[in-house]
């Protein structure tokens, strides 16, 4: 284990997440649970024209599960669903930049795993 | 006890992290293991590895006289009236399932059973089992301090009651519950009374005659000891009536294809080949405790646990679970962060208040060579009880020293720094 993982990028989005809140009325949404940890992960998606139009998230966690969260939102809003289905893990793991031991694992990938549980009710 | 001297018997904590000397606050989980514990087990297969019970050849005698004075050494280090009482199971895990499957035969609808928030999951689940058949299941609340509401419980037990299961030390609070009063309860209200020992044996003087259980698990890795072999004791009289657990060789007298009958006890709960390397592995590291005098061991806890409270008392934003009074509390801190000054962390703060996710406080530890666990401690309805998800918690055992606690501190103070709040 490193310092790396808290570098400024990560804290930065636990901090400040990006599309933090809640979507009234969404198309589709899933909660997330990592009962090991206590994280608890809602995502919440607007689609229109078959393209994630909006997207937001609630939750509390590690600073790992937010951040990544966070991202992740960034990653796939206004993208087309097509785009989001076929996004892999590592993609999000490629994105967060920091190097995740396998105990954190989990965490990194509550919201990867949240997100397409939702996709997936659609 | 000399601190200096017991680390040297434990080979693993010469290992370096980060360059960083291991502080290892995570007894409770399991306890690191003294070289003459893995030295017994080595010899145990360089010079005495045989089928036991079984073999007329000598070999097979030596094993079997190893695994049965492994036996006797840990029946006197619990103060049992005889070797029989002792059957070796897995860890306090299997032991309580056991005494679900084979107790819970007895019991009907209606019965009841009483345990405690408090509880393991291992304490808690097997027990669930028997709900199916009608039994309920009564849990025993805490004060604010992390003792047990004991009003309750007396009001809890009564004579629907077949069985109260309660641990001697939480591993989350530490608190040790006066299981000699609790027992007295039970049997007078004609109920099996069972404590789970795995906090307590590694730490404490037990004395199962003193305590006047029916009977107490406790596993072999917690206490020095090697993975995978744990003791469950039971009165003798309660064995001798109780059905086996598990079917197979071993544990027989006779088989016929139309059924057989059963060994006497332990063996009739041993069924297969036995964890003999375990059994004599778990002798040694009772030697070892013993020859440290197992008084002593709490002392030396009780001493560390009190300067770590004190060390802890100091951060205005740290709280930490359980008594305060060392005298009922065991060699284990559950803590959090809460409340963090100036945190600029609005949204993704936990609900209950706890600023800094205890896997982010445990990983930055880490950095340090720092080991503490984080979770739920397998205690998930104790978490729902404290109002928390997760903590994270350290834990001492012979080795720790309050250089480890002053260690431990020094990387507390820098899980702040490296969040930047």
């Amino acid at each position: 284990m490193s310092y790396d993982i808290y570098m400024d990028f990560i804290l930065e989005h636990y901090k400040n997440p990006s599309n933090y809140g809640k979507i009234e009325n969404p198309s589709t949404s899933s909660k997330g649970l990592n009962p090991l940890c206590g994280d608890e992960l809602e995502i919440y998606i607007l689609v229109e024209k078959n393209a994630i139009k909006d997207i937001k998230f609630t939750g509390k966690g590690c600073a790992i599960s937010q951040a990544s969260a966070s991202i992740l939102t960034e990653m796939v809003k206004g993208k087309d669903i097509d785009y989001v289905k076929n996004l892999k893990e590592k993609d999000l793991l490629d994105a967060l930049g920091i190097e995740i031991s396998p105990s954190r694992l989990k965490c990194a990938l509550l919201s990867y795993n949240t997100l397409m549980e939702a996709i997936s009710k659609l | 006890m000399d601190i200096n001297t017991i680390r040297k018997d434990f080979p693993i904590l010469e290992r370096r992290f980060n360059g960083k000397r291991m502080i290892y606050l995570d007894s409770t989980a399991t306890s690191q293991k003294p070289i003459q514990m893995i030295e017994a087990i080595s010899d145990y297969y360089k010079k005495y590895n045989a089928n036991v019970h079984r073999g007329i050849y000598g070999l097979s005698e030596e094993a079997t006289d190893l695994y049965e004075k492994s036996r006797k050494n840990i029946s006197s280090f619990i103060n049992s009236r005889n070797a029989e009482s002792i059957v070796f199971v897995r860890n306090t895990t299997e032991a309580l399932n056991l005494l679900s499957y084979s107790l819970g035969k007895k019991l009907k609808k209606g019965d009841e059973i009483v345990t405690t928030v408090m509880e393991h999951h291992s304490n808690i689940v097997p027990w669930q089992f028997l709900q199916e058949k009608g039994i309920k299941i009564k849990f025993v609340d805490i004060n604010e301090d992390g003792t047990l509401r004991m009003e309750q419980l007396s009001e809890l037990i009564t004579k629907r009651t077949k069985i109260v299961s309660v641990t001697h030390v939480s591993n989350v609070l530490g608190t040790i519950n006066d299981v000699e009063y609790i027992g007295k309860i039970a049997h007078e209200n004609d109920s099996y009374f069972i404590v789970d020992g795995a906090q307590s044996v590694p730490h404490m003087p037990v004395d199962v005659n003193s305590i006047d259980c029916d009977f107490l698990a406790f596993s072999g890795h917690k206490m020095l000891g090697p993975m995978g072999i744990g003791v469950l004791y039971g009165k003798k009289e309660i064995l001798d009536e109780m059905d086996p657990f598990m079917g197979g060789g071993e544990m027989i007298n006779e088989v016929h294809l139309s059924g057989a009958t059963w060994a006497e006890v332990p063996l009739k709960f041993e069924a297969g080949t036995p964890n003999v390397e375990g059994a004599v592995g778990l002798s040694a590291a009772v030697d070892y405790l013993k020859k440290l005098g197992m008084d002593n061991v709490r002392e030396h806890e009780k001493e560390l646990v009190k300067y770590a409270m004190d060390r802890l008392e100091s951060f205005d934003d740290i709280t930490f679970y359980g008594p305060r009074n060392p005298e009922i509390k065991g060699g284990v801190i559950a803590f959090n962060f809460k409340n963090v000054k100036n945190a600029k962390i609005a949204k993704v703060l936990m609900d209950e208040g706890i600023m800094i996710h205890p896997h982010d406080v445990a990983s930055i530890l880490d950095i340090d060579a720092v080991m503490v666990r984080s979770g739920h401690h397998c205690a998930q309805p104790l978490m729902e009880r404290l109002g928390v998800p997760a903590t994270s918690r350290a834990s001492f055992y012979i080795y720790n020293d309050r250089d480890d606690i002053d260690e431990f501190i020094r990387a507390l103070v820098n899980v702040k720094k490296v969040l930047k709040l």
